[in-house]
């Protein structure tokens, strides 16, 4: 089989590889022909057959290693107190799809030239990092005989986080637009415009607490790494949307290993990728190898229908059609009781809904049956 | 200011704890306070505790003053001389009880040559830092703590003679074996737990070597003959019992032989044991199914067909022997329970030999089950013409290194051959270099090799092979009160799977995680099969799809919607499901069939 030929078999990137390799090497003529036909060999040879049985082969595949995976681990990402959810609980969390990541992260990398100043760098860990008035004040004080709030700023800390006292002033307005802020010397002083009572007041405290002077939302922390010849920003806390606006970031490489937030932000396909990446960098941290495509799989199924879906009650195992096969994963009564409400029809199509019934399974050898025509009786 | 706490219960508060502590201690010394009190300040809680409590563990200790020793030699002297008595030095403050609290605050110095100032107290003998268990694993300081252990625990699982007055007991599942043994090598607490009143364990001559496989795994290779020799043979018993119960109205149960009409009735075979009171004779041979004690009640309730027959008056409600358990009985005892109802009680003996799969221990936490019997003639043999009882693989030793099992074999050979008893009482037994020297002495390798002979081909053996003597124990857990299997056996009511368990003759369960292994083989027929236990075929009705009913006599379909003639047809499925169709219909939810066929 020439090269050419082989296109239509394999798919598009194993193809091209193919082709990239046979120039490399200077391959013509009969050995060409042999490269070619070894390699569309081997890949009819890894096709999954009709009728396997995948989706389990995928859980045994996922979940052996898992048994060996350390259970509660914590690891801390180089040298700060910065810590990363891994082992068990992070697989749980991504198939889980859980929106509040444990520990989200993001490794922000930056456009040649700016990842290799150190001066860049060190002012835009600055810039990005979040400053919330909190952090800023030595004390926020209810003050009831006037009605309004004291925030007393820190101005030592101001200074070490570079923050302008007018910049948390303008912040302060801009995020309270329903009081009035004035300064007092070292402290800022927020008062309702209209009467409120002294509960809402309190509730204005941890609002008013809670502004963002300065910053990226969300960013708790961010330490610079080198990284082959480059420096990239490790941060803890993640928000791609905004850090993906600044100018110098390069779109390109710069992630968060928030799923939800890559679907958000990205798109389903985006997270489908994540999914995968995160796993399987899970279980390699752990020393564990795991094939892709049971990782793929899992991603696949967890992202088909345009959301990013866990696997559990309320994602994959709730969405299966079949009555049965829903009412033997919990809460059995539950969707018996939908089912009799709606109507449902169970066509007794799924692996589960057979073995319940002891039909043969369609899965493997239960996947054929032989159509025939009955005898007409005489 | 720290709490005080009396009890568990706080009393008070004391400005300087550890001023108040070594005060009430000396208090307790000058016998102004119990000696059973104990007192400790915990640092970390900023509290005093003071305890007087039972059943807190305590041990003695000796006392020691600026770096020296409460038990002097005159001392020493005196009670060597029976002058002063253990009283005596607990009277003298020589030697006080200290429990885990007060422990806390103590420095206890391990032997005496150690002792300074900072010292608060010293042991008594090296070996006390060990438990009553433990102190009976000779060596123990050359192994490691979990081996210990582990052969602490299973010291209390080994059979022997459990108590003395075994023959008028009626215990649950005991063995009692036939020629125990009090060890050759043993440590100063034998003596004092009279353990040779009642020791768990044989004497046997071991070889470390493998034996064709057969001890991979932990496995033991025994010798037959010593099998028939009676090695490691034991009884095992199990009683039986029976009430004659009074109920309401007078009516009573009736030990005697059932009648024929008794509902549920057995066998007329199976009664052929019973003597005319209706309990079976001592030394009667049972098997499975054999009425030990024939037993009547009246009938509880009476319902359905039990309505329609006559003259019934009973139920059977004997005790039969259990599916395994086959043997003698060995005793009958007729009394009287504590309502002063006959209480019968008939106690089983079985004869158990070892047999492959039966589980042993030596003392170092090394255990293993018999993988194979050899007859004598097989089995290696030394250039004396000794052949070992047990062999055991050396790939036990190097990953759990268990030296002192090692050391226990060598002091064994010695003890054996010397005509001697070893003592190897932890940090204070023989020393090794001693003993090998003995051995040497004694006309064989220092180090405990021989040259050994193969039993089948009678050729030698390239290598020198380790023996020597060892006490070894036979475990309560024997095949025979474990193995269990079924090819067909008792379903549930219910449910029509298989029972569960070995009493019940249960099936071995294929759960979900087996089913899904053949659910990712493909195999879908083989699924189906494993999992016809409970398959029904059961006539539905096409129209209405419920479960209908078939009259066999006339040939006919009837549902419970539709009516008499109703087309009705034969499904299969598993009892299970149909189970669950009923069930929803319980719930007012209508689980209709459609019907129709597969494509």
């Amino acid at each position: 089989m020439n090269l050419d030929e082989s296109e239509k078999i394999l798919p598009k990137n194993v193809f091209t590889k193919l082709k990239t390799k046979i120039a490399e090497y200077k391959l013509a003529g009969k050995k060409a022909e042999t490269a070619v036909d070894k390699v569309v060999e081997s890949y009819k040879k890894s096709r999954i057959c009709p009728a396997e049985s995948v989706g389990v082969i995928a859980a045994q595949s996922i979940g052996e290693p898992g048994t060996q995976m350390t259970l509660n681990t914590k690891h801390f990402a180089g040298v700060s107190e910065m810590n990363v959810t891994v082992g068990l609980p992070r697989i749980i969390e991504i198939f889980g799809a859980r929106k509040e990541a444990e520990t989200p992260s993001m490794n922000v990398y930056l456009k040649s030239p700016y990842n290799n100043s150190e001066k860049f760098i060190r002012q835009l860990s600055a810039t990005i990092l979040e400053v919330l008035l909190e952090d800023v004040t030595k004390e926020i004080n209810v003050d009831l005989m006037n009605m309004q709030i004291e925030a007393k700023l820190d101005l030592e800390e101001l200074r070490n986080l570079s923050v302008n006292f007018n910049t948390a002033l303008a912040a302060l307005k801009n995020g309270l637009k329903k009081c009035e802020i004035t300064e007092d010397g070292d402290k800022i002083i927020i008062k309702p415009k209209s009467d409120i009572k002294i509960g809402d007041l309190f509730k204005l405290k941890v609002v008013a607490s809670e502004i963002l002077i300065e910053g990226i939302m969300g960013i708790k922390q961010v330490v610079p790494m080198k990284r082959n010849e480059e420096y990239v920003l490790v941060t803890a806390g993640s928000n791609l949307k905004e850090v993906l606006k600044i100018k110098e970031v390069d779109k390109e490489r710069t992630i968060t290993n928030d799923v939800y937030e890559v679907w958000k932000v990205l798109g389903i396909e985006a997270a489908r990728t994540a999914i995968i990446e995160e796993t399987l960098k899970t279980f390699n941290e752990q020393g564990l190898s795991v094939d892709v495509r049971h990782l793929m799989l899992v991603a696949d199924v967890m992202t088909n229908d345009g959301q990013v879906m866990g696997i559990g009650r309320y994602g994959v195992s709730g969405q299966k059609t079949s009555v049965l096969a829903r009412a033997s994963f919990e809460v059995a009564l539950k969707h018996l009781f939908s089912a009799a409400v709606h109507r449902e029809v169970d066509e007794l199509k799924g692996v589960v809904e057979n073995v319940m019934i002891n039909q043969q399974i369609p899965v493997g050898t239960g996947f054929y049956k032989l159509k025939m025509k009955e005898a007409k009786k005489q | 200011m720290a709490d005080v706490f009396f009890n568990g219960k706080i009393v008070g508060s004391v400005a300087n704890p550890q001023e108040f502590v070594t005060k009430i201690k000396s208090q307790r010394r000058k016998g102004k306070l119990t000696s059973s009190l104990n007192i400790a300040y915990d640092e970390a809680l900023d509290i005093v505790n003071v305890l007087t409590e039972e059943g807190r563990l305590r041990r003695p200790l000796i006392i020691v003053e600026n770096g020296k020793s409460r038990l002097t030699p005159d001392v020493v002297e005196k009670i060597k001389k029976g002058e002063i008595k253990w009283s005596d030095l607990i009277k003298e403050n020589i030697v006080e009880f200290m429990d885990a609290e007060e422990e806390e605050n103590a420095l206890i110095a391990f032997d005496e040559s150690e002792l300074t100032p900072e010292h608060t107290h010293l042991e008594i003998v090296k070996s006390a830092i060990y438990g009553s268990q433990a102190s009976l694993i000779v060596f123990p300081e050359h192994n490691g703590a979990g081996r210990v252990t582990l052969g602490a625990k299973m010291l209390t699982q080994g059979q022997g003679v459990y108590a003395t007055n075994y023959n008028l007991r009626l215990d649950s599942d005991v063995s009692v074996m036939h020629y125990p043994q009090k060890p050759i090598v043993d440590t100063i607490m034998y003596k004092n737990v009279n353990y040779e009143g009642h020791p768990v364990g044989q004497n046997i001559v071991i070889a470390v070597m493998t034996h064709e496989g057969y001890n991979m795994d932990d496995a033991i290779v025994i010798n037959k003959h010593s099998v028939d020799m009676g090695i490691f043979r034991s009884t095992f018993f199990k009683p039986y019992n029976c009430e004659e119960l009074r109920y309401a109205g007078g009516i009573r149960d009736v030990i005697e032989i059932p009648s024929k009409d008794t509902i549920g009735r057995r066998m007329d075979e199976d009664y052929t044991l019973l003597e005319s009171d209706g309990v079976i004779y001592p030394e009667a041979k049972v098997g499975e199914g054999k009425v030990l004690i024939g037993k009547t009640s009246p009938p509880r309730f009476l319902s359905g067909m039990e309505e329609f027959r006559v003259g019934v008056e009973a139920r059977h409600e004997s005790s039969v022997a259990a599916t395994h358990d086959d043997g003698i009985v060995d005793a009958v005892m007729i009394t009287e329970s504590e309502e002063g109802n006959k209480y019968i009680n008939v106690r089983l003996r079985q004869p158990k030999n070892p047999e492959l799969g039966d589980k042993f221990a030596s003392r170092h936490g090394q255990k293993g089950v018999i993988g194979l019997m050899v007859p004598k003639a097989d089995m290696p043999f030394t250039a004396d013409g000794m052949v070992p009882d047990i062999i055991f693989s050396p790939h036990g030793i190097p990953s759990r290194m268990t030296v002192g099992q090692l050391i226990e074999i060598i002091a064994g050979k010695v003890g054996a051959l010397g005509g001697r008893y070893v003592d190897g009482t932890a940090f204070t037994g023989e020393d090794e270099y001693d003993l090998r020297k003995e051995l040497h002495k004694l006309g064989f390798r220092e180090n405990g090799a021989e040259t050994m002979y193969d039993g089948k081909t009678g050729r030698m053996l390239n290598v020198r092979i380790f023996v020597g003597d060892i006490y070894y124990m036979r475990l309560k857990y024997m095949v025979s009160n474990k193995y269990h299997m079924r090819t067909r056996g008792p379903v549930q009511l219910l449910t029509r799977q298989p029972t569960e368990g070995r009493a019940k003759e249960g099936g071995l369960r294929l759960g979900e995680m087996e089913k899904d292994v053949l659910v990712a083989h493909g195999a879908s027929l083989l699924l189906k099969e494993r999992f016809d236990s409970d398959k029904t075929v059961v006539p539905v009705c096409k129209k209405c799809g419920l479960i209908a009913m078939f009259n066999h006599y006339r040939n006919k379909g009837m549902c419970p919607v539709d009516g008499e003639d109703a087309p009705v047809t034969f499904l299969e499925m598993s009892y299970a499901f149909k189970l669950l169709l009923d069930e929803l219909k319980s719930l007012c939810i209508y689980p209709k069939l459609n019907i129709k066929y597969k494509d």
